[in-house]
């Protein structure tokens, strides 16, 4: 009975936990529900990955009405691959909370914490599983509503403004999503998406297409925060709580990024998307300047937070150069980045927010010294940055070697010196972080620093070591990222014949 | 062609420029709302017109009734407009906040505020 429902659980569980941390009116109590629920989940997408496994997707109508009229739940390997990476994060990020919550939000606050935290999770787990169009934009406003308000509790003043921007630029990007598919729906009657999938090809060359595939983009390119429409992202990352900073990082971006590579490849098909489009066109140089200025802005930012924020803008656009390779090297590529991203962004926000609990800053500047009173806090840093870099036998090594591979499969001889000259800005920005922590001796006032509590460095350590192991073990990841991206291939390629525009 | 028969479109497209150019020109935090308003709003219409059936009565079933417009739009958009005031409400709230910890809720203002720090 259980068994059955899985899907449809993933989802309600969170839904459920959520009320349930706002009732129960206390702090830890709210945060041991937020973490058994966050860890159920967890098993559960676990479970579903293992029953997707062949390559079968599991369909589930919800209230047992039959799709297209009722909303389907699809689970297939990529969904499947997705949910993991976020209820994965979702699980280290809650076991990690408690201390860093209770530090930086006031008691009276952290029941509606986890409430929020929840949502969002529920949020971004219904977009993942979601094979309805209508239903993906309702679970989007779930998530990114909770996420203005989580990142609205931030300590500093700015946090207020930074959600602001959030909200009006994320409302925006949503109300883009809800036109594109109001169009489609026009044309083909239905929200389904492997309906409208179907229902495509005759209208394919219309002018409404062309403006809903603009719309569904353009909203979509807002929410993943694809240059120039990074803007509200490193406010919002620097200003959120700690635990906010990792867990958004870590996911709402690639969801959106998931969202995206689901229209492009099993709405729209790969084909009328990059033949009768040509979104690489936009896509290629915006994702490469994107990768160039992120990182170069990344150096010179003062805050840790900042600076990591500026550096997932760069790693966005190593995500999309994989999307805009159009090819399966180039889509295994993305795919092994968004999840090795998540890992390394996870581990590196985390060992952040341990810093943070003990200085009560992010300023590079006063963390002088500090690798001798931390030093498991500052060498998860550094091994998280060490993969951020791309260094062989870490997570970061594999997807670049992928991202260089899939752009040399197109003789695209700049973009690979552009992966490899942003490594190495990359490179700048950690070691100096690395040379203030280790090399600068702690001035002789500042106030004695302990470790973090072991609260705090479990969960970060766990992502460290996922980190290495995805990064020598390649077996899972690379041959599970090759299947999907061959998968969403075949399923794309056939689908809309190509017609001259009339 | 019969470019007037579509009107609502045009009145649609209109309000969304609108709205969007409130969000984007205006530097009160208030007014930014508004005009996410106006640019929500416009997808409302776009949805009620596409429902719209030519000579189709009201989706509830009468004896003498065979044509009926859409209502599966109508049901969208209600989903859609809960959605927008609870935007609506978290952003008001927020520049509620905003104005207690700045005392203004002009964007250069504000801007103003934190430049030194």
């Amino acid at each position: 009975m259980i068994a059955d429902n899985l899907p449809a659980l993933l989802v309600v569980l969170p839904l459920l936990g959520a009320p349930l941390c706002l009732l129960l009116n206390r702090g830890t109590a709210a945060w041991l529900v937020a973490t058994l629920v966050a860890w159920l989940v967890l098993a559960i997408s676990i479970a579903l990955l293992w029953q997707v496994r062949g390559g079968d997707a599991l369909h589930y109508a919800f209230g047992n009405w039959q799709p297209p009229w009722g909303i389907d739940y699809v689970v297939d390997r990529l969904a499947a691959y997705v949910l993991l990476i976020v209820a994965a994060i979702g699980a280290v990020v809650m076991a990690y909370a408690r201390r860093s919550v209770a530090a930086e939000i006031e008691p009276a606050q952290q029941p509606l914490f986890y409430t929020l935290m929840l949502l969002c999770l529920a949020g971004l787990l219904g977009i993942t599983i979601t094979g309805d169009a209508f239903n993906l934009f309702v679970l989007l406003e779930i998530s990114s509503l909770s996420t203005y308000a989580l990142v609205s509790l931030g300590r500093d003043r700015r946090a207020l403004t930074a959600a602001y921007q959030y909200l009006i630029m994320g409302t925006i990007g949503a109300t883009f999503y809800i036109i594109g598919v109001g169009l489609l729906y026009m044309l083909t009657g239905t929200l389904n998406m492997a309906d409208i999938a179907s229902r495509l090809a005759p209208v394919a060359g219309t002018n409404t297409v062309h403006t809903a595939f603009a719309f569904i983009t353009v909203g979509l390119a807002l929410k993943l925060a694809m240059f120039p429409l990074h803007l509200w992202l490193p406010n919002a990352y620097a200003f959120a709580p700690s635990v906010v900073t990792a867990f958004l990082a870590a996911t709402a971006t690639k969801v959106a990024l998931y969202a995206m590579i689901r229209f492009i490849y099993s709405v729209f098909g790969g084909a009328f998307t990059f033949s009768q489009m040509h979104a690489e066109l936009l896509v290629l140089p915006l994702a490469a300047a994107g990768a160039f200025v992120g990182s170069v802005v990344a150096v010179f930012q003062h805050g840790l937070k900042r600076m990591l924020a500026y550096s997932s803008v760069a790693q966005i656009g190593y995500m999309l150069i994989g999307l805009g390779a159009m090819s399966v090297t180039g889509l295994t590529a993305a795919l092994l980045h968004l999840f090795n991203h998540a890992l390394m962004k996870g581990a590196l926000f985390l060992a952040v927010g341990a810093l943070v609990l003990r200085m009560g800053t992010t300023r590079i500047s006063a963390l002088s010294g500090i690798a001798k009173q931390m030093p498991w806090t500052m060498a998860a840093f550094v091994i998280g940055g060490l993969s951020l870099i791309g260094v062989p036998a870490t997570a970061g090594f594999v997807s670049k070697w992928y991202l260089i591979l899939a752009v040399l499969e197109n003789g695209w001889w700049p973009l690979v010196v552009l992966v490899v000259l942003t490594s190495l800005i990359a490179v700048v920005y950690v070691w100096r972080v690395i040379e203030v922590a280790y090399f600068e001796e702690r001035p002789a006032d500042a106030p004695p620093v302990r470790e973090a509590p072991l609260s705090l460095l479990l969960p970060t350590w766990l992502l460290v070591l996922a980190n290495l192991y995805f990064g020598i073990e390649t077996g899972l990841t690379v041959g599970l990222a090759g299947e999907i991206a061959t998968d969403l291939f075949g399923a794309g390629s056939g689908a809309l014949p190509l017609e001259a525009a009339p | 062609m019969d470019w007037l028969g579509q009107y609502n479109y045009y009145v649609v497209f209109f309000l969304m420029m609108t709205g969007f150019y409130v969000v984007v020109a205006r530097g009160n935090l208030v007014k930014k709302i508004v005009g996410l308003n106006i640019f929500q709003s416009s997808v409302f219409l776009l949805y009620i017109s596409m429902a719209k059936v030519e000579h189709g009565t009201a989706p509830i079933v009468l004896a003498d009734g065979t044509v009926y417009s859409n209502p599966l739009p109508h049901v969208l958009i209600l989903t859609a407009i809960v959605v927008g005031v609870a935007t609506t409400a978290l952003g008001l709230a927020l520049v509620v906040r905003i104005k207690e910890a700045y005392g203004t809720v002009e964007e250069d203002e504000i801007h103003d505020q934190d430049e030194p720090a």
